[in-house]
């Protein structure tokens, strides 16, 4: 069998049945391939659109993406997207198309050193140099992939690699003694935390993805309404915790809500939960939650103690442990009220801080068209996001109740991520309504992805929350650069409507408030690819803020006056 | 403080380079790196020293265990570990100083690998401090040094 079927096999074995990609030179064995087996290929306009899509596939779909590109500038155009990934601890493979095994290192025509360019953002690579070691290696790269903490790995597999022909034997046991991921939680560790989340007054959830990885939304919930604790999520966490919950705080950090930010302040426990106490979330690290004891529940023992001293550290899979701790706490003495007295007082922020905007007659308001898809949608399609404002009123303005229902790209911020990754998303989950939220500036750094859309006959639906700058670093230039707006004006833009026609989508430009609803449904009935062009106010602002290098309680904006 | 790491890896393609990646990455200048193989053929021993606190060891440790070909990673206790690197130095000598070379080296222990007509080169094993010292008496003649970089085992029983 030849390496290319054997590769194909490999992928069957790990239970891919869809991939995205692009072919080129390096990688024309594995194509041929391909053109005779049942595989699903949806092929992608650019490669990065390739790496996004498996992304937004893995976060949707709870499995592996995998994304394949030929050697070189193919390889490279990967490189955002396995970036996005690593940040984000999705589960991916790339398989990458590698120049000739004799010619490599000779500088060799569409040649890169690919393991060597994406070292510092895989979970681990591997080049492979003998077609018989292909099925131990894609079953290695899916099982690091998708276990653990999950990650990207990337195969690269020079040409004659793929063309020889051997004996295909499938890949035995697999045997890695550097790699084997804690999965339980220490007993002893799981007890201490239950002690302190009993002896707590005012304690707070801080969930982040890993939650949502690690299938543990019922755990949390179940604890939470079992010792009445409030749940603040992060961006990655959105759907970790219903918010229509009465428990829930939304979103903390620089763009959370007053309410969060204040409970973490002031909380006299913080349990974080497969989140990593990032720079966004915590603001000013010496005063993040500075009253507080916390545990840390992660499964990276490397993000335990890493930003912020953790008191009870629990390295593990968060369902597991959030498991454990409620067992231990349903077998001991509680004080059933508690928390009533801080529960009152975060009622009385959520009263006196409620996530607010300014209506503006004549205007559509950016915040207005988010609220519109959640009440159209019933908070119940899969929301995708790029990077900036839109993305902030993505995670404020929508009632995220479900877990794999967000989509947006959280620690790489990559601009271009939102709408191949919708595209990733609604291949993995064709029943649901799958949203893009974008921004005029985002949408066109992957907008040639709409052919793929189209002629892959998958409708997702692009809201354009078009306000005619790179809106974010507008309102930083606003803020703090004494409103010298440089390069941030993108008005000179095309006619996002007609652009999607051409491209055979339907196109719309909405300018009126009163028609952003029956868009969203006309886009929804239509089911094909659809652009919505919002014409939004152009200079509002995501409200509340904490700038950068403050505390999170010392919020500006959004205060309703 | 100096830390002395001993990573135990996977002896595979391209650890060496994601090791290396690992520390510069993280911000850590690796002060020096001695590598080779261990009793068993698969897995190489890499001995890293390192000028870090604490806390920031702790981390790249931990980071260091994420990568798929590091099996074992142990901080050396300097009072239970024995330690040495070894250092070929030559010497600008002719047969005027050549006697008294010869004699600082003996009392070093050192050994004199090669003679020409105006230089010597010695090999000389021990800590990085003993290296040191001969290197300060030498260092008017010295024209090239070689250091291997420390390695160390913990004493005692396995």
């Amino acid at each position: 069998m030849k390496g290319s079927e054997i590769i194909i096999e490999s992928l069957k074995a790990a239970g891919v049945d869809v991939v995205f990609g692009l072919p080129g030179g390096m990688v024309i064995p594995l194509y041929d391939a391909l053109f005779d087996s049942d595989m699903r290929h949806i092929l992608v306009r650019h490669e990065q659109g390739a790496a996004h899509m498996a992304d937004g596939y893995a976060r949707a779909t709870g499995k592996t993406g995998v994304c394949i590109a030929t050697s070189g500038p193919g390889a490279t155009n990967l490189v955002t997207g396995i970036a996005n990934a690593y940040m984000d601890s999705t589960p991916m493979v790339a398989i990458t198309g590698q120049a000739r095994s004799d010619l490599i290192g000779t500088d060799a025509f569409q040649e890169a050193d690919i393991t060597g360019i994406t070292e510092p953002v895989v979970k681990h690579s591997y080049l492979i140099k003998d077609t018989k070691d292909i099925p131990r290696v894609f079953k290695e790269a899916f099982y690091i992939a998708s276990t653990g903490r999950p990650g990207p790995v990337l195969i690269d597999i020079p040409s004659d690699m793929q063309l020889a022909d051997i004996d295909y034997k499938p890949a035995g046991r697999i045997n890695l003694p550097g790699y084997k991921p804690t999965l339980k939680g220490n007993r002893k560790q799981i007890k201490a935390a239950a002690q302190a989340i009993a002896a707590a007054s005012k304690p707070v959830f801080y969930a982040g993805g890993g939650v949502i990885t690690a299938g543990a939304e019922k755990e949390l919930l179940a604890l939470a309404r079992l010792m009445k604790i409030p749940v603040t999520t992060t961006l990655m966490g959105l759907g970790s915790f219903p918010e229509n919950n009465d428990l829930s705080l939304g979103m903390l950090g620089m763009h959370g809500t007053g309410y969060a930010n204040y409970a973490v302040t002031h909380c006299d426990l913080l349990i974080g939960v497969g989140a990593r106490f990032d720079d966004r979330v915590t603001g000013k690290i010496d005063t993040f939650a500075r009253h507080a004891k916390k545990i840390h529940i992660d499964m990276d023992p490397a993000e335990i103690s890493k930003n912020v001293a953790i008191d009870v550290p629990i390295v593990g899979d968060a369902r597991d442990v959030l498991a454990g701790i409620l067992q231990e706490l349903k077998k001991m003495k509680r004080e059933p009220k508690k928390t009533a007295a801080w529960l009152e007082q975060v009622i009385a922020w959520k009263k006196k801080h409620p996530l607010h905007y300014k209506d503006e007659k004549g205007a559509i308001m950016p915040q207005f068209v988010i609220e519109e898809i959640n009440r159209v949608t019933k908070s119940d399609a899969i929301l995708c996001t790029d990077v900036g404002q839109h993305q902030m009123w993505s995670c404020l303005f929508y009632t995220h109740v479900k877990p794999r229902h967000f989509v947006s790209s959280g620690g790489l911020g990559t601009m271009g991520f939102g709408f191949p990754a919708s595209i990733g998303a609604k291949v993995g989950r064709p029943e649901k309504t799958v949203i893009d939220v974008a921004g005029d500036g985002s949408f066109q750094m992957n907008i040639q992805e709409l052919a793929t859309a189209v002629c892959n006959d998958i409708p997702v639906i692009v809201c354009i929350l078009n306000n005619g700058y790179l809106g974010m670093v507008r309102q930083w230039q606003e803020l703090f650069w004494n409103k010298r707006y440089s390069e941030t004006a993108i008005s000179c833009q095309p006619d996002f409507a007609a652009v999607a026609e051409a491209y055979g989508a339907l196109g719309m430009t909405i300018t009126d408030k009163n028609d952003v609803g029956d868009a969203i449904r006309t886009a929804i009935k239509a089911k094909r690819p659809a652009v919505l062009d919002f014409r939004v106010k152009a200079e509002e602002n995501v409200f509340p803020m904490v700038p950068a290098g403050k505390s999170i309680d010392e919020m500006i904006g959004g205060h309703k006056s | 403080m100096k830390h002395t790491l001993s990573v135990m890896v996977e002896n595979k393609p391209g650890v060496l380079a994601r090791i290396a990646g690992l520390f510069s990455r993280r911000g850590f200048n690796i002060d020096s790196l001695a590598v080779g193989v261990t009793e068993n053929p698969d897995v190489s021993r890499m001995t890293i020293t390192v000028n870090a606190a604490e806390h920031p060891i702790e981390q790249v440790t931990k980071q260091l265990h994420k990568l798929i070909n590091v099996i074992k990673i142990t901080d050396l206790d300097p009072d239970n570990t024995v330690a040495r690197e070894l250092a070929l130095i030559k010497v600008k000598s002719d047969a005027r100083s050549r006697g008294e070379v010869m004699q600082i080296a003996e009392i070093f222990r050192a050994k004199i690998l090669d003679v020409s007509r105006k230089t010597m080169t010695i090999e000389i094993t021990g800590t990085a401090e003993k290296i040191e010292a001969l290197e300060l008496l030498l260092k008017p003649n010295v024209a090239e040094i070689v250091r291997t970089g420390r390695i160390a085992i913990e004493r005692g029983e396995k």
